[in-house]
C-alpha cells in the first residue's frame, strides 16, 4: 500500500535517511524505531509531505506523494506534541478539520471522541489543556475521518493508562479492518501487543524491517523489547568488528 | 450527492473539470473556512485586544490636548509612524513561530500549503487592521472627519499590511524564532530610524548635486515614508511636509503623488507576500 524506494533526506551534510526501501502494506501496524536523530520523525514526515525528500520516490496505492496533496486524505496524522491556537477551543478545533476534510471522506469516525469524552471539554479553550488532553484530542483528530493509513507519533505518550488502553484497542480495531497504522515509540513494551512489523533505523539507514514472529524467532526472544536489543546490540558488534 | 436541480446544474463543459482544476476550484472555499477560526483566535489574543485599547487611547489623548485637530493629527501621525510597523512586524512573526506545530498539523491534512499560509496571514492581517480602525478611526471620525483623517486610517491600514507581509517571509525563511524576531526588529529599526538618518547623511555628502529624483526614488524605497508623505499631501500641511513630501507635491502634485505612494506600498505588500508564499511551499516543516 505504502511503497518507499530509496527515499534519501539530507540536512546539511547530516543524512537523515540514506537510501531506505520499504513496502508497508493494509493489515500492519509497523513500529518505527530507533536512537534519537535516527531519522523517524524525517520518514514519518516525509510521508505526510511536510519534508521533501532529496531524492527517492514515495507512493500511495500507487498515487505519487510527491506530486500533490490530495492523497494526505488518505492519512490520519497525530503528532508527538500537540500545540494549538490558544484562544481555539477544542469543539472549534473539532468543526474546523470536520469542515475541511469532510468532502474529502466517505464516513466521520467519532468513536475516539466518545471514547474519551472529548465533548465533556469541547468549550475549553486550547491552552487550558492538560498534555493528556491534547494527545487525546490529537488522537481523536488521526481516526476521525476513517483513514487509510493512520500515522502515529508516540502515541501513547502522556496518556494515562486507561487512556492508552482505549487508544490501543481502537488502533487494534483498524488493524483489524484493514488500515495501515505506522506509530514511532522510544517504549517498545507499549507497543509490544500492537505490532506486526518493526522498522528499525540507525543514523538514517533502515537496520531491520521484519515481522514480529520473524524476529523473536530469529533472536529466540519472547518478548520484543529483547528481540530489538538483542539486534541492536549485534549490529552494534558486528560494526565494531 | 444530492441531486441538483436543474437550475443549479451547471454546463457539461465545466462539469468535466481535470483533477487539479477542479481542486483549484474548491480553494477559495476551504481558505475561507479556516480563515474564521484562526481570525477568531487571534482576535481573543490579549496582544491585539491591547493594541486595540492603547490606540485609542493615545489616539484621544492626542486629539483632545492638542489646540487644534489638524495640530493633533501631526502629532498622531509621527507617533503611528512608530508604533503601527513596530507592532504589525512583531505580534504577526511571534505568532507564526508560536503556531508552527499547528502549521505542522495543518499541512498534514489535504489541504494546499498556499490555503494554510493564505489563511494564518489573512486572520493575522485581518485582526491587525481592525486593531488600527477601531484603535485610530474611532476618534478620527469624532475629531477629525476629513480626508486628512481618512488618509491617516488608511495609510496605518497600508503599513499593517506591509509589516505582516514582511513578518511572514521572514517567519517563513528563518526558522530559529529568536532570530526571526530579530531580524524583525533589525527591520522595524532600519525603516523607522535608520533610514531618514542615512538619507540625510546622502544628502549632505551630495549636497553640491541636484538630488531631488534620487531622493523621490529613495522614498519609495521605505514605505514608512510612502505612508507619511501620503498623509501630508492629504493634510495640505506644507510646513509640516519636510524635504521629501514637498519634493513629491512639486514632482507629482496631491493626487498623483497618494497614487504613486498607494501603488509603491502596494507592491511593498505583494512583493513580500509572494516570496513568503514560494518559500512554504518548498519548505521543510
Amino acid at each position: 500500500m505504502l511503497r518507499i524506494d530509496q527515499l534519501t533526506k539530507r540536512f546539511g551534510r547530516q543524512y537523515a535517511l540514506d537510501q531506505v526501501s520499504a513496502t508497508l502494506e493494509a493489515g500492519q501496524a509497523v513500529s518505527l524505531i530507533g536512537p534519537n536523530g535516527s531519522g523517524k520523525t524525517t520518514l514519518i514526515k516525509c510521508v505526510l509531505g511536510l519534508v521533501r525528500p532529496d531524492s527517492g520516490t514515495l507512493s500511495l496505492r500507487g498515487e505519487d506523494l510527491r506530486l500533490g496533496w490530495e492523497y494526505r486524505r488518505h492519512i490520519g496524522y497525530m503528532p508527538q506534541t500537540g500545540r494549538f491556537p490558544d484562544h481555539m477551543r477544542v469543539g472549534q478545533l473539532l468543526d474546523m478539520l470536520r469542515e475541511v476534510r469532510r468532502s474529502t471522506c466517505d464516513r466521520l469516525d467519532e468513536d475516539l471522541i466518545g471514547a474519551f469524552q472529548i465533548a465533556r471539554f469541547a468549550h475549553k479553550p486550547m491552552r487550558t489543556l492538560s498534555g493528556g488532553m491534547r494527545q487525546k484530542v490529537s488522537a481523536s483528530i488521526a481516526f476521525l475521518f476513517d483513514p487509510a493509513v493512520l500515522i502515529l507519533d508516540e502515541p501513547t505518550a502522556g496518556l494515562d493508562p486507561p487512556a492508552a488502553e482505549i487508544l490501543k484497542e481502537k488502533v487494534l480495531a483498524e488493524k483489524a479492518k484493514g488500515k495501515l497504522i505506522l506509530m514511532t515509540s522510544h517504549l517498545l513494551s507499549d507497543l509490544e501487543e500492537l505490532t506486526t512489523e518493526v522498522m528499525y533505523l540507525h543514523e538514517g539507514q533502515l537496520r531491520l524491517f521484519l515481522p514480529v514472529g520473524q524476529l523473536k524467532s530469529e533472536t529466540g526472544e519472547s518478548t520484543l523489547q529483547r528481540a530489538v536489543a538483542r539486534i541492536m546490540r549485534d549490529s552494534l558488534n558486528a560494526a565494531a568488528a | 450527492m444530492k441531486p441538483l436541480s436543474p437550475a443549479l446544474q451547471a454546463p457539461v463543459s465545466t462539469l468535466a473539470l481535470s483533477p487539479a482544476a477542479a481542486a483549484r476550484r474548491i480553494r477559495p472555499a476551504a481558505m475561507i473556512r479556516i480563515v474564521r477560526y484562526v481570525l477568531a483566535d487571534i482576535l481573543q489574543s490579549r496582544f491585539v485586544i491591547g493594541y486595540c485599547i492603547g490606540l485609542l487611547a493615545i489616539s484621544f489623548g492626542l486629539f483632545g490636548l492638542s489646540d487644534s485637530p489638524v495640530k493633533g493629527l501631526a502629532s498622531l501621525l509621527n507617533l503611528v509612524l512608530l508604533i503601527v510597523p513596530l507592532a504589525s512586524l512583531m505580534f504577526p512573526a511571534i505568532h507564526l513561530y508560536h503556531a508552527s506545530e499547528f502549521i505542522e498539523l495543518m499541512a498534514a491534512q489535504p489541504l494546499r500549503r498556499s490555503v494554510i499560509l493564505g489563511s494564518e496571514y489573512l486572520g493575522l492581517v485581518l485582526a491587525m487592521t481592525a486593531a488600527v480602525l477601531i484603535g485610530i478611526g474611532i476618534p478620527v471620525a469624532i475629531y477629525l472627519p476629513e480626508p486628512g483623517g481618512w488618509a491617516l486610517c488608511l495609510a496605518a491600514a497600508g503599513l499593517t499590511w506591509v509589516g505582516t507581509s514582511l513578518a511572514l517571509l521572514v517567519a517563513v525563511s528563518a526558522r530559529d524564532k529568536a532570530r526571526g524576531i530579530g531580524i524583525v526588529l533589525l527591520i522595524w529599526l532600519y525603516f523607522a530610524l535608520l533610514y531618514d538618518a542615512l538619507v540625510l547623511l546622502l544628502m549632505f555628502a551630495f549636497a553640491d548635486y541636484p538630488m531631488e529624483q534620487p531622493m523621490l526614488l529613495l522614498m519609495a524605497l521605505n514605505p514608512i515614508d510612502l505612508a507619511r508623505v501620503a498623509v501630508m499631501l492629504q493634510l495640505d500641511l506644507a510646513a509640516l511636509m519636510g524635504y521629501t513630501g514637498a519634493l513629491f507635491r512639486e514632482f507629482l502634485g496631491a493626487g498623483p503623488g497618494i497614487a504613486a505612494a498607494g501603488g509603491m506600498t502596494l507592491l511593498w505588500i505583494l512583493l513580500p507576500l509572494g516570496l513568503a508564499f514560494r518559500r512554504f511551499s518548498r519548505k521543510d516543516l
